[in-house]
């Protein structure tokens, strides 16, 4: 039995119970229908196996809208517990375990998903792509970001959350101070994933240098696969250092080494440090994309090109730079001194300018435009003025003597959220409001779409502005309760409520998304936007191979040029295509990964040890294996086009 | 449209606010808050030009280029961008950042330094934080509290911060900004009250379970008052001993306490050779030390 006791959860409450039990049956219940279904046999050859970009991101999107609820249901659980002072509802232990694992969940586990379900799916299409330069790569990243998230998240029922809060500073995060296996969780989990995360990167950016159609050079890239290209070079730059961290953590967690402990040499700054080196330019990773989307729908709907393109890639270009220059804003209040604060106060309110080139170029896109309040672009219109707020809050945090008042504050935590709610939230809505159609063949309801869009932006306002004015009072963030006296109930209920709209929004896209599977028209061509670049060239849905022929084009705006200045886009007859096949050993090979990371984090080494065996086992395997692809002939391709209502030629 | 306007007021009260009434961060007493919330509101006046900007900018292409309000055939033309826009786009925002430069470091040095204009030498605090509480040692006096401090008014303080544990961060908001104490440094927080007064005091950095309820009060008094306190703990305070701090040390919440004698003289802060970083060569510190000293004072 003492085996077992380690599996145990350290400080169970019903509602925890109850979540195993829920957990349990969702899981016997999606066993029973697809063996009553026979649907196994689809699952595994259309899905696990599958390396097409389309529906690795088509899984991303489904994983970061999965996982959106779990980190909602923690933050509705904190605004609930902080609405009133002097609150029961949850415990300091079980507060402190919502507030880390929402903050993992949605940095790591909502919002990376959610761009790389938008990079997957448009970045091979925007540039006229068969699919990304390494398909099965593709899979693998898919599958280990997915295990990632699936360990983290059985952390509340098997062992216990992490609680440390999503930046896990040493020492609290060390043995002495968390004594539960969460905060292994964390440092295993968050590595299965960044893994995937890494080789992404690679990938995308070896895909946007060398699969670009003929004709697109870098300067006539869609603005969208621009900041996917710079996000991912980012990405290649920053993730190894939180691979780095993470490593070094496990091992002071589990193998005894000192490095971030404060005692025999370590340093718990060390921790800070590299977290924040990273984090900072993850937070770019987060908005550039959302940047990209915003670029590719204000210009789609104010029926206009994107103003000052030039100026929109520099300020990218400068961003990723100085992005790696900024982490020690994180903690002006370590005391390192004036002299180092000031310099990364000037580089901090630096990112501000590119940051700002860019507003002004989406508001002059609007500019003699002919601007259409679409779904998307109501998105992007709400962004502007939000984040706009979000981001002169930062440039005020950015003061660094001014932000020893605002650090670890409320004031902090509106800052951050009014940045990443407009900046990703709405541009992953709009993004997938935008697309839709190329995914499924039909289009979202727009009506409830506006709904849901008025309930989130109003709900972000409501539950976020409080937060400035209690931050000031003096509200530390963290904090499980408060007395009255404090004078702080005010503005928490304010969020709660605000929290509240947000939470019905969410639930409207859920509703919106089945309305539109059963009324929406499935006929609604293959533009129905009347967009501008090269995605929706090709049909709704789009077939296995993307394009039956490759795409020219002469500018960033292909399919525009084609509809309004007479250009060919597609040249010559079809020819055989040349496709990957799908491979089981991604999914396999992550699979050991998840059983390799659980052994790790309850220290059953036998099992690490065979795992980690099997691990290596996959990749001699694929080493070995001799895999040259399909070919699709001719004939198939014209009767597939011939389905989609006549063949382009 | 109602959006945008809702914001615009918003953003009205919301400054409003932050320039009128008593939040704690905007209700200085003394230098170093006062310079901080100058800094706040300073930033916050410039931020709100333009973010103005942004909405006027917004909302009237909004109005003037909305569909709606144009005609069937009309094409919007194929723009570029021009030199002269992205200059001023680019210059008006580089030159803020500038001025905020200029005023971000200046305020660096003035809170990374003793307060100006008082007579007197400061006062040294060290003030240590374990879970979930915090020690506060006088060495000049030679007593010692736990969970609350007094202190002079017009007198500069300076508070050497670390911890007995994990890392926490020393805040009273009204005095002025937080810095974070770590157990294998000793960092040093410049302050002074300017009027009597009792002022609250938190940990700000999380640390685990008791984190909500990890602060202390501080009471401001005049020079006078607080020599006839220190007094008053010298004659009736029980000494601290070793065993007695072990006791404290203990993760738990503790009510206020006061002792003759500070836990300093056996478990000594991690400075100079006791700190967490030392690599064996305690005379080059040691040096560097006073050195740093004397350029202080
Ligand atoms: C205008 C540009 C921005 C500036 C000048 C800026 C400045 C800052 C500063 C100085 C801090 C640290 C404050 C403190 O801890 O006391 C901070 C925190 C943060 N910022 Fe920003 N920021 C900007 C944009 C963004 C964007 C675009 C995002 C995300 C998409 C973002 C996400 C965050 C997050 C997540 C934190 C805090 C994380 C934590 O401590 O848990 N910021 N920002
Ligand atoms: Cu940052």
């Amino acid at each position: 039995m003492e085996f077992f006791d380690r599996f145990a959860i350290p400080h169970p409450s019903p509602l925890i119970y109850a979540s195993m039990v829920a957990i349990g049956l969702t899981v016997i219940a999606i066993i029973a229908g697809l063996t009553y279904f026979k649907k196994w046999g689809y699952l595994w050859r259309e899905w696990l196996t599958t390396v097409d970009h389309k529906r690795i991101g088509i899984m991303y999107l489904l994983s970061a809208l999965l996982m959106l609820f779990r980190g909602g249901a923690d933050a509705i659980m904190m605004r609930a517990q902080l609405s009133v002072p002097e609150n029961t509802l949850l415990d300091a232990q079980h507060y402190n375990e919502i507030f880390t694992t929402h903050g993992v969940v949605m940095i790591i586990f909502m919002a990376m998903p959610f761009i790389m379900a938008l990079m997957n799916f448009v970045v091979p299409l925007q540039i006229g792509a068969r699919d990304v330069a390494f398909p099965r790569l593709n899979a693998l990243s898919f599958w280990l970001f997915f295990m990632g998230a699936m360990l983290f998240n059985i952390s509340f029922v098997i062992g216990g959350s992490p609680d440390a809060g999503w930046t896990s500073y040493f020492p609290l995060a060390g043995n002495e101070l968390s004594t539960s296996v969460g905060t292994n969780y964390y440092m295993i989990a968050i590595q299965i994933a960044g893994l995937g995360t890494l080789m992404t990167g690679i990938n995308f950016i070896v895909t946007i240098f060398k699969m670009r159609a003929p004709g697109m050079t870098l300067m006539k890239m869609p603005m969208f696969t621009w900041s996917a290209l710079i996000t991912n070079i980012i990405i290649v730059f920053a993730f190894p250092v939180l691979t780095v961290a993470l490593a070094m953590g496990t091992m002071d967690r589990l193998f005894g080494t000192h490095f971030f402990a404060t005692t025999n040499g370590g340093m718990d700054m060390l921790w800070a440090n590299l977290f924040w080196v990273w984090g900072h330019p993850e937070v770019y990773i987060l908005i550039l994309p959302a940047f990209g989307i915003y670029s590719e729908v204000i210009s789609a709907f104010a029926r206009r090109n994107l103003y000052g393109y030039k100026s929109m890639v520099g300020s990218m270009v400068i961003i990723s730079l100085l992005s790696f220059f900024v982490w020690v804003h994180h903690f002006f209040t370590m005391g390192q001194g004036a002299l180092t604060n000031s310099i990364f106060s000037i580089t901090t309110m630096a990112i501000a300018v590119p940051t700002g080139i860019k507003i002004f170029n989406w508001l002059f896109t609007l500019w003699k435009g002919k601007i259409e309040v679409t779904v998307p672009m109501l998105y992007s219109l709400g962004f502007i003025p939000i984040f706009t707020i979000g981001g002169v809050t930062g440039v005020m945090l950015g003061m660094s003597a001014a932000d020893y008042q605002y650090h670890n504050t409320m004031f902090l935590v509106a800052h951050f959220h009014l940045v990443i709610i407009p900046g990703v939230v709405f541009a992953m809505i709009a993004g997938l409001t935008y697309w839709w159609p190329k995914m499924f063949g039909f289009m979202l309801n727009e009506r409830i779409g506006k709904w849901t869009f008025w309930f989130i932006a109003i709900g972000t306002c409501v539950a976020f502005f409080p937060m400035f004015i209690s931050g000031l009072d003096g509200q530390a963030r963290r904090m499980y309760t408060y007395s009255e006296s404090t004078g702080f109930g005010i503005w928490n209920m304010l969020s709660f409520f605000g929290a509240i709209l947000l939470a019905i929004g969410f639930a409207l896209i859920v509703y919106n998304i089945y309305y539109s599977i059963r009324y929406a028209s499935r006929d609604i061509g293959d533009d129905p936007w009347n967009a501008r670049s090269l995605e929706w060239a090709t049909h709704n849905p789009v077939p296995d191979y993307n394009f039956a022929i490759t795409p020219e084009v002469s500018s960033s705006e292909g399919l525009w040029d084609a509809k309004k200045r007479g250009h060919t886009l597609f040249k010559g007859p079809y020819k055989e295509i040349h496709m990957p096949s799908n491979s089981g050993v991604p999914f396999i090979m992550s699979a050991i990964f998840f059983v390799f990371g659980f052994a790790m984090i309850f220290s059953m080494w036998i099992v690490a040890i065979i795992s980690a065996i099997g691990i290596f086992a996959c990749m001699a395997h694929r080493s070995f294996e001799q895999d040259h692809g399909y070919h699709i002939s001719v004939d198939e391709i014209k009767q597939t086009e011939a389905k989609f209502g006549g063949a382009k030629e | 449209m109602k959006l945008k306007w809702a914001f615009l007021s918003l953003s009205f009260f919301v400054v409003t606010l932050l320039s009128g009434c008593n939040l704690l961060v905007l209700d200085p007493k003394g230098p170093q808050a006062e310079r901080q919330a100058h800094d706040i509101i300073l930033s916050a006046s410039i931020m709100l030009f333009i973010v103005i900007t942004v909405f006027s900018l917004l909302i009237y292409m909004l109005i003037k280029y909305r569909a709606s309000k144009q005609s069937e055939d009309y094409e919007p033309p194929y723009i570029e961008g021009n030199k002269w826009v992205e200059s001023i786009v680019i210059g008006i925002p580089v030159l803020i950042i500038v001025v905020l430069s200029i005023v971000s470091v200046r305020s660096n040095y003035i809170v990374e330094s003793a307060p100006e204009g008082y007579e007197e030498e400061p006062l040294v605090v060290y003030a240590s934080s374990s879970d979930w509480k915090w020690h506060f040692s006088y060495p000049e006096q030679d007593i010692e509290t736990v969970n609350y401090l007094y202190i002079p008014t017009n007198r500069p303080l300076e508070f050497k911060l670390y911890s007995h544990g994990s890392i926490t961060s020393f805040w009273i908001p009204q005095l002025g900004g937080q810095k974070y104490a770590m157990s294998d440094m000793v960092t040093t927080l410049h302050l002074a009250a300017d009027e009597p007064g009792e002022y609250m005091g938190r940990n700000a950095n999380f640390n685990g379970k008791g984190f909500a309820e990890n602060t202390f009060n501080v009471k401001a008094m005049p020079q006078a008052d607080f020599e006839d306190w220190v007094e008053e703990v010298k004659e009736t305070a029980e000494p601290i001993t070793e065993d007695k701090f072990q006791e404290l040390l203990e993760p738990g919440h503790l009510g206020q306490l006061t002792f003759n004698g500070t836990h300093l003289e056996f478990s000594p802060a991690p400075e100079g050779e006791n700190g967490g970083h030392q690599h064996g060569n305690s005379e080059h510190d040691k040096n560097q030390h006073s050195s740093e000293e004397a350029s202080e004072h």
